[in-house]
């Protein structure tokens, strides 16, 4: 199997509080890969070590080697932009820019250096498609994000994602916010998206896990207890800790 | 908000174990279909096939099953969702008990010396009225024919008297050696127009949420 990013023996700490221990965990290509536990557990923290959203946070310390195709990305060379723009993130709250629709997603691609107005035409109507959002938007495309409804802002921040074409998909909750068709919705985008994207995904909502994701990892107190595939997680889990925890016995 | 279909991959899951469905019941029909052909016709070779084919239906139950399995924990489905899995459960294994029966039938002109010599025309009609009600319930099942299913389940009373008069013309007659083969036949037969009767029963399930039995209501 091919992996586009692996992590191993990977310790985190804030300060001199360990947050993650001794995480190995590898994500396959073109494949969902689903993160639960209570909270707490780290795995929202394992989630920003993958494009390190935690470099931004002075305290933290981290040891172990996370790999994208094969390259270490805590190497001392490496372009945090460039690494952020190939593992893009979609947070918890939908975050629009305060601009237009048409803004919102051209920003990435003209940062990276498309200037040209057919070229960037073309990436926010493609983007816009590949969010399932082109439909609904394409003729206020010059109206304020702000307007639009939390669904769709969070597909809006999906597009943005993948305006300046990324390889990987970080999502920390992204339905969190969101209503129940809003999130089917979302759903049912991560399904199409894994045909060309790799993604990795945290949830607090086990049935969210079980519906979209074709790996499952369970983190509890900072250790990965389990992954497998999905399937296997939630029909027949190995350690009695998964199986607590998926079937609500405790978290 | 406009309307658009929601959960694809779900809704082609539960479609895929109603296909399945759909064709463990050709083949236990076909089972059922061929091992009184086998009989009548003293055809041993269709009789092996019949036997052999035996595992095909098997392994249809246990891909049906696993699948209900998987979409029950990963998908939680409700309502009639809930119904297509718990029906398919229910009626994979009616479906199985037919095709078991069939190999009964065809182990038994298998292991015949000689042809029966004798009027059959009370085992063929039990049969015809045996494979017809599997035919009708299968289609109650995939046009979702509620109207279909209630037929089946009034057919029961006539598999049942057709059994009846295939036990006393058995008892009437001197069958020297194959009398327990023929009450043993007859008796499957009728087996599995109860099965055909079940599933008819849990088509009603699937599409009104009403338990029956028999076409009376409980």
């Amino acid at each position: 199997m091919q992996y586009k990013m692996q992590a191993k023996n990977l310790n985190l700490y804030y300060g001199s509080k360990q947050a993650l221990f001794n995480i190995s965990l590898d994500v396959p290509s073109n494949k969902v890969v689903a993160l639960i536990g209570p909270s707490g557990c780290g795995k929202s923290t394992f989630l920003k070590t993958l494009n390190r959203m935690n470099d931004l946070i002075d305290s933290v310390h981290i040891d172990g080697d996370i790999f994208l195709d094969g390259n270490d990305i805590y190497a001392p060379d490496t372009d945090i932009v460039y690494l952020r723009k190939r593992v893009g993130m979609v947070f918890q709250r939908p975050n629009p820019f305060p601009m237009s629709i048409y803004e919102n997603i051209a920003y990435g691609p003209r940062i990276h250096g498309t200037r040209n107005k057919n070229q960037l035409n073309e990436i926010v109507e493609k983007s816009l498609r590949n969010a399932a959002l082109w439909d609904e938007v394409k003729d206020r495309l010059n109206d304020s994000a702000m307007g639009m409804s939390g669904g769709q802002q969070q597909r809006l921040c999906i597009a943005r994602v993948l305006a300046v074409e990324p390889e990987v998909i970080l999502m920390d909750e992204p339905c969190s916010a969101l209503d129940p068709i809003s999130t089917m919705k979302i759903e049912e985008l991560v399904a199409e998206l894994k045909k060309n994207y790799t993604i990795v995904m945290v949830t607090h909502n086990m049935q969210q896990a079980a519906r979209v994701s074709d790996y499952t990892a369970f983190f509890l107190n900072g250790k990965l207890i389990e992954h497998d595939i999905t399937d296997v997680i939630f029909t027949n889990p190995a350690d009695k800790q998964t199986e607590d925890y998926i079937s609500g016995r405790f978290g | 908000m406009e309307n658009q279909v929601t959960r694809k991959a779900y809704i082609e899951d539960l479609a895929r174990i109603q296909e399945k469905i759909v064709e463990m019941g050709i083949a236990a029909e076909t089972a059922a279909k061929n091992s009184i052909k086998a009989l009548l016709n003293f055809d041993k070779k269709l009789a092996a096939q019949v036997m052999e084919n035996d595992d095909i239906i098997d392994q249809l139950l246990i891909e049906t099953e696993d699948a209900c399995i998987l979409l029950i924990a990963k998908q939680q489905p409700i309502a009639h969702d809930l119904r297509v899995i718990a029906t398919s459960f229910k009626i994979s294994t009616d479906l199985e008990r037919i095709g078991d029966h069939a190999f009964d039938i065809a182990r038994i002109t298998s292991n015949l010396e000689k042809p029966f010599n004798f009027d059959k025309s009370h085992i063929k009609a039990l049969s015809d009225c045996a494979i017809s009600m599997i035919n009708m319930s299968i289609k109650a099942y995939k046009n979702a024919d509620v109207n279909l299913a209630e037929k089946v389940c009034n057919e029961d009373d006539n598999a049942d008297s057709l059994f009846a008069k295939t036990l006393t013309e058995i008892s009437d007659h001197t069958l020297a050696g194959a009398v327990p083969e023929f009450v043993f036949i007859s008796r499957y037969l009728e087996r599995i127009g109860d099965h055909a009767t079940n599933i008819a029963e849990w088509v009603i399930y699937l599409e009104t949420a009403e338990r029956m039995r028999k076409t009376k209501k409980i």
